[in-house]
């Protein structure tokens, strides 16, 4: 068998694509579960339940109202094109924005049930020993929380690795931008080239793999701090 | 009473279903996405006129034809070339002798915006400042090939292609235009002509010497081989009222 041309650019754009997003989501994540875990709001249900939506929707309806929203007379995508001057749809920014939706869940339920099990004990013995509250959160409680954040970070990882539907519908498959592995297997398949997509496929089922072991691996042998 | 309804209801649904099969046998229509307005039309009349049912699935060409091959249950199949019927003819997978030009496509670049696009069409590829031109993918779908064959022609390709961005199939690439996401793109003259559209917007024809004609293939499947309904529906295709419709939607007949 020959070895065909492969373009490796959407293996590189996937990598970026889902490393940023669990940047976002751990900068947006993190305060979200935490407020969600001690908060006594009535709200708390109703935000639960909203941060669990993208688990039973199909990608359809999240992509249909990124459609919508990201266009350049859309909610988000209006004023983000009075403000840059570029629009958001077709852009790498707008899948960002669109696998942030997507993987949410995936960040945020791990956190809030670490935060959930360190408790305030904790953090109310470090507050009487004069800890500020954020340093409270950054020397106790997030190191108690280990497991949650590895959980949070390789689940939102992987997730958007996998993330398809929603890129079909808001991406338009531009090479280099918004051309993913899912969507660059999805079109080698179509036009029956079938060693690529089986390359891709196999590169991605690996990769998958592997870090999931690992993590499980880990999670293991940490030590368990949670009373 | 609750056994008389239940009753009731089966004795209604034994019937139903008899009468269903001794009346109408239906159809399994695969259509290439361009045609599926058109299509739904044609079927309405189709099925006012006899006595059969129709089913329509819709996808790119690419698509329906790799679903095909691996078994999908479809009587005929509407591709949007000729290539792709005429690889399932010669692959076992289509009856041979059926196959037939039902149309010939005509590619528009059209803009939801009724004065984006002057009736030259090349001032506004060329000078324009958009932001994105939506074309179907090339590989996969005709509408995309001939809109790339045409930018080549108009040796334009270089100058927009960064700001190019590609629908899996015709209908995701008019969705694209439709809801401004970008501002004008090359779609199927059928989608502009379309009841819901009604001819909106700006657009312009292009002229069918910059790209090779989009002609339009029908084919009848193997599955399709014994099936009266199906044979109908393509002997209906080639009938006036259909022809009619066809070429109300923009297309050109053979």
């Amino acid at each position: 068998m020959s070895v065909p041309e492969m373009d490796w650019v959407p293996v590189w754009l996937t990598m970026q694509l889902a490393g940023v997003t669990v940047v976002v989501l751990l900068l947006v994540g993190t305060p979200l579960a935490w407020w969600l875990a001690f908060t006594t709001s009535r709200f708390r249900t109703l935000v639960e339940a909203v941060v669990a939506l993208p688990l039973v929707l199909p990608p359809t309806v999240l992509g249909f109202y990124l459609l919508v929203a990201l266009g350049p007379h859309g909610l988000v995508g209006g004023p983000w094109k009075q403000l840059t001057g570029s629009p958001l749809s077709f852009t790498f920014t707008g899948l960002v924005i669109a696998s942030t939706f997507y993987s949410l869940p995936f960040v945020v339920q791990p956190l809030h049930g670490a935060f959930e099990s360190v408790g305030t004990k904790p953090l109310e013995a470090a507050w009487t020993l004069g800890a500020s509250r954020f340093d409270a959160f950054l020397s106790v409680a997030a190191p108690m929380a280990t497991r949650g954040f590895l959980s949070a970070v390789v689940l939102g990882f992987a997730h958007t690795l996998g993330e398809f539907g929603v890129v079909l519908m808001v991406g338009g498959n531009v090479p280099g931008v918004t051309k993913v592995l899912s969507i660059a297997i999805y079109d080698h398949v179509e036009v029956l080239e079938y060693t690529q997509a089986h390359v891709l496929s196999v590169f991605l089922l690996t990769f998958s793999f592997l870090i999931l072991t690992i993590v499980y691996a880990i999670n293991r042998r940490l030590p368990v701090h949670v009373s | 009473m609750l056994v008389a309804n239940v009753s009731g209801f089966l004795i209604i649904l034994f019937f139903q279903t008899f009468l269903d099969a001794a009346a109408a046998e239906g159809v399994r229509v695969a259509v290439a996405t361009n045609f599926l307005a058109t299509a739904k039309e044609i079927i309405t009349h189709f099925e006012q006129d006899t006595a059969h049912v129709a089913v329509v699935s819709s996808g790119s060409s690419g698509k329906l034809y790799v679903q095909i091959k691996n078994g999908a249950p479809f009587d005929v199949f509407f591709s949007a070339d000729v290539d792709r019927p005429a690889l399932l003819e010669e692959e076992g997978f289509a009856v041979r002798g059926s196959r037939f030009t039902y149309a010939v496509g005509r590619l528009t670049l059209w803009s939801a915006a009724p004065d984006l696009i002057d009736k030259d069409g090349k001032a506004v590829l060329s000078d324009g400042t958009f932001e994105r031109l939506a074309l179907a993918n090339p590989k996969t779908a005709p509408y995309g090939t001939a809109a790339q064959t045409t930018l080549q022609a108009l040796g334009l390709w270089g100058h927009v292609k960064d700001r190019v961005v590609q629908g899996e199939n015709i209908g995701q690439t008019f969705q694209f235009v439709f809801s401004t996401n970008a501002e004008l793109g090359f779609v199927a003259l059928s989608q502009v002509l379309d009841g819901k559209i009604n001819g909106a917007g700006s657009r312009w024809d292009v002229p069918e010497g910059l790209h090779d004609p989009l002609r339009q293939q029908a084919v009848l499947l193997l599955n399709g081989q014994g099936n009266d309904a199906a044979r109908a529906f393509l002997s209906y295709v080639k009938g006036p009222k259909a022809v009619n419709v066809i070429q109300r939607f923009g297309y050109g007949v053979e």
